[in-house]
């Protein structure tokens, strides 16, 4: 039999119960005072002596959806049985965090998290110089299209990347489609049609029998990404993901994932308020970051996993990728068909696409091209710049 | 038979007569749910018997099971109340001709009668607790979800002429979804929560046989293996628990005692199991007498 034990202080339920939310937020689910008081209450009602109806109980309260249903049991052990992995979580974030800030291209996987250290030991760049030295409009003007120019390999001080995932981001936030103002007929809708009723309650001497209503239209797509952060990616990874956190934030029904030899689900983490927390939750996630690729394989579970929830008929499935694959290319083909058959659009951005001569030779690359519905480059900002006309016409 | 179960153990155990097979998870979720009074969201692929918890709460506790199945475009018109619009102008006009002052005529048009009660609105109103089943929450807008808040935080209907009509009873709500878009925290936040995934072979055996005792235990165990055995396999659509028992029906209705007897029958059942052209091709004879021989 486990031994559990509390903080010394803890003097009775309500302050046990309150620990274990704040215990079950540090790990990244959210359990706040409502919580811990339906714990309290749902521990009122079953026996509250046997662990394991208590951790039943504290399971239907406290978890939310399937990801924390999952890890519940291993938390619920780690408080109430102490085992001492209360932290796991944390700790482990550190290390792996230290470890990609050593390897020195990647150390933050999302924006807006503070960046101070680096500001002294970086040579002096005058765009930045420019923009915040004279500060007339024009010159900013140009400095950002410059920067939008640029192929994303050559970013390579903090500040360049840190303006460029803003730009990025900004990019995808103005990529949402707008909702229309214009209303149109619908046989429901949230409005009163009033000129369709007028009209039609003429021939019944203005009395007004039948109602007409009208509603905004639908919004056309909705956009799942699929980042590819492979070795042959990590120079564009950065952008890419400041891109996705972009789209994950400006629509909550965009979906975003990250694959090297492994896929993961991204956009909780991109979703998270605090920012700190969303960039150890990456770079967790992020271990192979910088590896070999499986496009295929990935592709292969997202179809199994994800898709049926996910993808429909108005979706657009986004993959950034230099298709460079490491599976056999007739497993990517299959996949990326199959996803088709879900209705779904398919848009590939290689950034390999916007250098001179390239040709998609690479052979999951010339696999791929049959399903797909666009290909296009996305080595600068303007080719996902770009991305919004097409997407407009759908 | 209406019964108070006093844990949740017992409410297992009472599902389990009227057929639910409930997984401790499940069991301990719908037992605080019913006795907190809180709504209970519950997840999981389709074909698990999400739906069906809420039909077996009902059946349990003898009350009425009032469903409410969300579609994308549905609205508080079609979910809360509305107002009988016809009926309503007509008695305007037949007051009008009796020269009513129209105080009178307007506290009469909207009051009860001219009320068209939709299913959240009459889950409140009922004077045992009904059991609320909010199907497919994911299919409403996030409007809808908004709306719902409401109604399943404070229990009650704001009705801009009528004001605010409180439950006459708390029904037990749950609520189901497949994932088909992501729910908003708010709305995950105030109910509890179970993930309901296919069940175990244990499990299942036990909803078989509780479903179609009649079948002989050697075929109900080469049943459940099977399609335990074909959920491995790679389909677009998986079969549930529904699924399983209308094969299993098939095949007690074809007299078939062992599965392995004849495979050209078998495979002719499957369609039972498989829903798509292309699950059909996944599963060939040679799969099927392979998930036999590991059935058997």
């Amino acid at each position: 039999m486990q031994v559990t034990r509390f903080p010394q202080r803890a003097t009775g339920p309500a302050e046990r119960l309150s620990g274990f939310a704040a215990h079950l937020r540090m790990n990244g689910i959210p359990a706040g005072l409502p919580e811990t008081e339906t714990a309290l209450a749902a521990l009122g009602v079953v026996d509250a002596s046997r662990m394991a109806d208590v951790r039943l109980a504290l399971k239907a309260v406290c978890t939310g959806d399937a990801d924390a249903n999952g890890r519940f049991d291993d938390l619920f052990d780690a408080y109430w049985l102490n085992r001492g992995r209360k932290r796991d979580g944390t700790a482990a974030t550190h290390s792996s965090r230290n470890a990609s800030a050593d390897s020195g291209r990647t150390y933050r996987m999302a924006s807006g998290a503070s960046d101070e250290e680096g500001e002294a030991d970086t040579p002096d760049d005058d765009t930045e110089a420019a923009s915040t030295g004279t500060g007339t409009g024009r010159l900013v003007a140009s400095t950002t299209r410059s920067i939008e120019k640029t192929d994303l390999r050559k970013l390579m001080t903090p500040e360049d990347l840190q303006r460029a995932e803003r730009v990025a981001e900004a990019i995808a936030r103005s990529m949402r489609d707008r909702r229309s103002r214009r209303f149109k007929a619908a046989s429901r809708g949230e409005a009163l049609d009033m000129r369709k009723i007028l009209r039609r309650s003429v021939q019944r001497g203005g009395e007004p029998i039948e109602l007409f209503r009208k509603a905004r239209p639908d919004r056309p797509v909705n956009i799942v990404a699929l980042l590819d952060v492979s070795g042959s990616m990590t120079v564009y990874a950065r952008v890419f993901l400041a891109f996705l956190k972009g789209l994950v934030s400006a629509d909550h029904r965009t979906d975003a994932y990250l694959f090297h030899t492994q896929l993961v689900r991204i956009s909780d983490a991109l979703r998270d308020s605090d920012t700190m927390r969303a960039v150890n939750r990456l770079s967790i996630m992020a271990q192979g970051f910088g590896g070999g690729t499986k496009i295929g394989a990935n592709l292969k579970q997202f179809n199994a996993q994800h898709a049926a929830q996910s993808v429909n008929g108005r979706s657009v499935v986004i993959i950034l990728s230099d298709g460079y694959d490491t599976d056999p290319p007739e497993i990517l083909a299959q996949e990326l068909a199959r996803l088709r058959r879900r209705g779904a659009r398919i848009v590939w951005l290689n950034p390999l696409r916007g250098w001179d001569g390239y040709e998609p030779v690479a052979r999951g690359m010339a696999a791929a091209l049959p399903h797909l519905d666009h290909f296009a480059a996305a080595n600068t900002l303007d080719d996902l710049v770009a991305l919004e006309p097409w997407l407009n016409r759908l | 038979m209406s019964r108070h179960q006093t844990s949740w153990q017992q409410l297992q155990a009472d599902l389990a007569d009227t057929g639910y097979v409930a997984s401790d998870d499940l069991a301990m979720a719908l037992f605080l749910a019913v006795t907190l009074g809180k709504p209970l969201l519950l997840e999981g692929p389709a074909g698990v018997g999400k739906t069906q918890v809420a039909k077996s709460l009902s059946e349990l506790q003898s009350t009425k099971l009032i469903r409410l199945q969300c579609y994308e475009g549905l609205d508080a018109s079609h979910a809360i109340y509305e107002w009988n619009y016809q009926r309503q102008l007509l008695a305007i006009r037949a007051a009008a001709e009796e020269q009513k002052p129209s105080t009178e005529i307007e506290d009469h048009v909207f009051s009860e009668k001219f009320l068209l009660q939709r299913p959240l609105l009459e889950a409140i109103r009922q004077e045992t607790p009904a059991v609320l089943l909010i199907d497919e929450i994911d299919r409403a807008d996030e409007e809808f979800e908004a709306y719902l808040l409401e109604v399943l935080s404070d229990f009650q209907i704001t009705i801009p002429e009528l004001g605010t009509v409180p439950a006459r009873s708390r029904p037990h709500v749950v609520l189901t979804a497949n994932g088909a878009r992501d729910l908003s925290d708010a709305l995950r936040r105030r109910c509890l929560y179970s993930f309901v995934d296919y069940p175990d072979r244990r499990t299942e055996m036990a909803i078989l046989q509780a479903r179609a005792p009649e079948l002989e235990a050697r075929l109900a165990e080469q049943i459940v293996g099977f399609v335990q055995a074909l959920r491995k396999e790679e389909l677009e659509k998986k079969p549930g628990i529904a699924e399983m028992l209308d094969w299993a029906a098939a095949l007690g209705g074809l007299g078939v005692n062992d599965l392995a007897d004849d495979p050209e029958q078998t495979q002719a059942t499957l369609v039972c199991l498989l829903k798509t052209e292309r699950d059909r091709a996944a599963v060939p004879k040679e799969v099927q007498q392979r998930l036999v021989g590991r059935a058997a």
